[in-house]
């Protein structure tokens, strides 16, 4: 079998694992999301925080609890990696100096896991295991909260919406509790799941315990050191939550992480099902699973063309390096090769991911390039745990508007009007990551201490690679992927506390815009359809929406990958 | 105003005691647990996947490893051309951010991170392409890819079944073993892609060099 056809039947294998889940996991969410009664657990929870479940929050205090909440989370990493030092199960780390503290625990929390710091040299058990993994459960559950919030903006108050809170009806202008969403939903969605993943990854031979650094006999004689630690745990909901921060340095390289072919796809697996099983989840919520067919047709068309286009990019081998060698093997596995790395890479751009079993760096410069485009679109799909449907239906917002623009009437969807007032939110949305990528960017390339961490200025595309690294960088922080062009050394003051900025501002600002837009939904009354209302459940509407993405994205960044990318890919 | 100022400090307050619960339950009873569990039904795997040879443990079945005999004058490790070797390790240094790759230090994963035009990575595939050309005697077009990057994670622990192939010869006649016995060897540790179509075919040099040493062993007694 060739390696082409067994990319392919690899692909073809995971579309249709997938589809398996697609239902059972969206009907799941639905009913978690929905359901009037609360666990036993979810009580004592309650209970310790001193929240009342069952109270129903306006946009503002539901916004209010999520920054709140993620403030915490910022607080409490920082503190615990700048202590760490005087922990017990440090494995004799020393404590986190100040700016990569910050940018770790900004990066952590706002989902991105962009990581400056190489986990074996530098993070204990205590840290990874009670700080940096319980984010990674968290503020993916934060995202699906506030995606939950959105749908419910359109949902409400339509029947659906009115099962939740002991059964009394949801009011107008009311999106939910924060504190039960973010509880049911690290309970009942992510914990249960996280589990069993990780145990199949044990199985498989993904690393699970607590034991320090040790020495390891060697082969030819003497001996290693080796560590220990919670790898698995830890692995399987950095996918499953979009976060992507590796345990080692190698992240999903590294055999300790991801230890077969299989555990590769089963990780890709991880990444996509929950992105993309929540337009299921939206389809029961709003009342016609057909819309939610559309947004997982639109996503699916845009992870299908850029996984094909990948696989070409990469099976073709362009770049001299490359063409000496004879095949895209430089920063890759073995065991992985060529199609499955492609898969991979594909999965963590398009999602909030970031984790990476093979090295983007190393790609061709077109494989880098679709890479970067994946960010830019940002990330919706599927995109990353709540962060890529919130994303979408922004987008879908657009593309009704720019649709009644064309036949000269007030754009609608989901029979809710998008009024002034909600097409400036969804264009604020829009804005604020480009915003964050392209001003850090022009600033890194003009600043000389910031030009001195590129590593690939020796590039034959005269420094183009090493415009790329920065680009991706700054589109990696405030689109939070955490995936890198590693050869940028970013711990330094300026990256560490630019990128955390990014990071923060670019997870944070838009979940402003979506709370606000939600709360403003919440309060219209649903229009009736008409014979004039556009079908947003049609193949036609999925392809506006395709098309949409494609030109905005592409009217923001062309020049930024103009200078990038596709110089260095021409030159 | 101190109503505002008393109202974020009870939300923060709030936020806080969230934090601290759920880290009780995904920070402490999770890991915990999924530990137990791995530690009871997969004590091997959880633990490193170590292997024995000879009574000794010889390293991690899923980790790459050096074989080399010491290291010349100006310091470069020498390959020991009586085993199999892994895949190259750039070297490139101990524990800085980028180019961590690698000399296969189980402390410092990581690539070299150098871009498909970087004139370094260039250069570097030339000399590993002649340096295999040469010690195993191949033609320059038959060296495999493999054979001449480096991994991903630098512990790469597998090469690829046209780079063991190429390589038995050559370990053969170091070994004074005969030809056709250690081709056999090469083709008795290939995998195939898992389930038929999952991953690449490959073989585990660690493995590979344990059952080579088991029966060099044996031809030196019998």
């Amino acid at each position: 079998m060739s390696p082409v056809l067994a990319g392919v039947l690899q692909l073809t294998a995971l579309v249709a694992a997938l589809a398996l889940a697609y239902r059972p996991l969206g009907d799941h969410m639905a009913a978690v999301y929905n359901s009037p009664r609360h666990l036993r657990v979810e009580k004592v929870i309650y209970r310790c925080i001193g929240a009342d479940a069952d109270a129903e929050m306006r946009w503002p205090a539901y916004l209010r609890g999520v920054l709140a909440f993620s403030a915490a989370g910022v607080l409490f990493l920082y503190l615990l990696q700048r202590v760490q030092g005087g922990l017990p199960l440090s494995l004799g780390f020393a404590s986190i100096s100040p700016d990569q503290a910050f940018n770790t625990a900004a990066s952590f929390v706002a989902n991105t896991n962009w990581q400056s710091y190489s986990g074996e040299q530098a993070m204990g058990h205590v840290v990874q295991t009670a700080g940096l993994a319980v984010q990674n459960f968290v503020s993916a559950a934060t995202g699906m909260a506030v995606a939950i919030a959105l749908v419910r903006g359109f949902a409400l108050p339509r029947a659906l919406g009115s099962a939740r809170a002991g059964g009394t009806p949801m009011r107008t202008g009311y999106l939910g509790n924060f504190w039960a969403d973010l509880v049911r939903g690290t309970v009942r969605v992510l914990l249960p799941i996280a589990v069993v993943g990780a145990l199949v990854l044990v199985a498989c031979g993904a690393l699970q315990n607590f034991s320090g650094i040790h020495e390891v006999g060697q082969f030819m004689g003497g001996s290693q050191q080796t560590g220990g630690g919670a790898v698995a745990s830890q692995e399987v909901i950095k996918e499953l939550g979009t976060n992507g921060g590796g345990y080692f340095n190698a992240n999903s390289a590294h055999p300790f992480e991801n230890p077969d072919a299989f555990t590769n796809l089963f990780e890709i697996f991880l990444i996509l099902v929950i992105p993309f099983a929540l337009t299921r989840t939206f389809g029961k919520l709003v009342g016609n699973v057909k819309q939610g067919y559309a947004v997982l047709a639109t996503m699916g068309i845009i992870w299908l063309g850029f996984t094909a286009l990948m696989m070409w990019s990469e099976f073709a081998h362009g770049g001299p390096a490359l063409q000496a060698a004879g095949a895209a093997m430089e920063g890759k596995e073995t065991r992985f090769g060529v199609g499955s790395s492609a898969i991979f890479s594909v999965a963590t751009t398009l999602t909030s991911t970031g984790a990476v079993d093979s090295f983007h760096s190393s790609f061709t410069a077109f494989g880098g390039g679709i890479q970067l485009l994946g960010m830019m679109l940002g990330e919706i799909a599927p995109g990353g745990v709540g962060s890529g449907l919130y994303g979408m239906l922004i987008m879908a917002i657009i593309a009704v508007f720019i649709a009644g623009l064309m036949v000269g009437r007030t754009p609608e969807y989901l029979g809710k009007k998008i009024g002034t007032r909600e097409i400036k939110l969804a264009a604020c949305f829009i804005l604020v990551t480009p915003a964050l990528v392209l001003g850090f960017t022009a600033a890194s390339m003009v600043l000389p201490d910031a030009l001195a961490s590129q590593l690939n200025t020796k590039a034959l595309g005269a420094g183009a690679h090493g415009f790329s690294e920065v680009l991706y960088a700054f589109t990696s922080g405030a689109n939070n992927n955490g995936s890198a062009f590693a050869g940028l050394n970013a711990d330094t003051p300026w990256y560490n506390t630019t990128i955390g900025l990014a990071m923060l501002l670019g997870r944070f600002l838009p979940m402003v815009f979506v709370l606000a837009l939600a709360g403003s939904l919440a309060e219209q009354k649903p229009i009736p359809e008409t014979a004039g209302t556009l079908r947003t459940e049609k193949p036609l509407f999925a392809g506006l929406l395709v098309g949409t993405i494609l030109i905005i994205t592409g009217l923001t960044y062309f020049p930024a990958l103009a200078l990038g990318p596709l110089a260095e890919g021409l030159s | 105003m101190n109503n505002s100022v008393r109202n974020t400090a009870r939300l923060l307050g709030a936020g806080l005691r969230a934090l601290l619960v759920l880290t009780v339950v995904c920070g402490v009873l999770y890991p915990l647990l999924v530990t137990g569990v791995a530690q009871a039904a997969f004590p091997g795997r959880a633990n490193g996947s170590e292997v024995t040879s000879h009574g000794k443990v010889v390293g991690s079945s899923l980790l790459g490893q050096r074989y080399d005999k010491g290291t010349d004058k100006k310091g470069e490790p020498v390959p020991d051309l009586r085993f199999f070797q892994p895949r190259p390790s750039a070297g490139l240094g101990s524990n800085r951010t980028n180019e961590v790759n690698t000399r296969y230090d189980l402390q410092v994963s990581g690539a070299t991170n150098l871009g498909a035009t970087n004139t370094d990575l260039v250069k570097a595939v030339g000399e590993r392409k002649k340096w295999v050309s040469e010690t195993y005697g191949v033609p320059l077009s038959q060296v495999p890819a493999d054979a001449v990057t480096s991994s991903g994670s630098g512990l790469d622990p597998d090469i690829s079944p046209a780079y063991a192939r190429l390589q038995a010869d050559r370990v053969a006649k170091e070994n004074r073993l005969p030809a056709d016995r250690v081709r056999r060897l090469v083709e008795d540790h290939t995998d195939g892609r898992t389930l038929g179509f999952l991953g690449e075919p490959r073989v585990n040099v660690l493995e590979l060099n344990i059952a080579l040493k088991d029966l060099t062993h044996r031809q030196g007694t019998g």
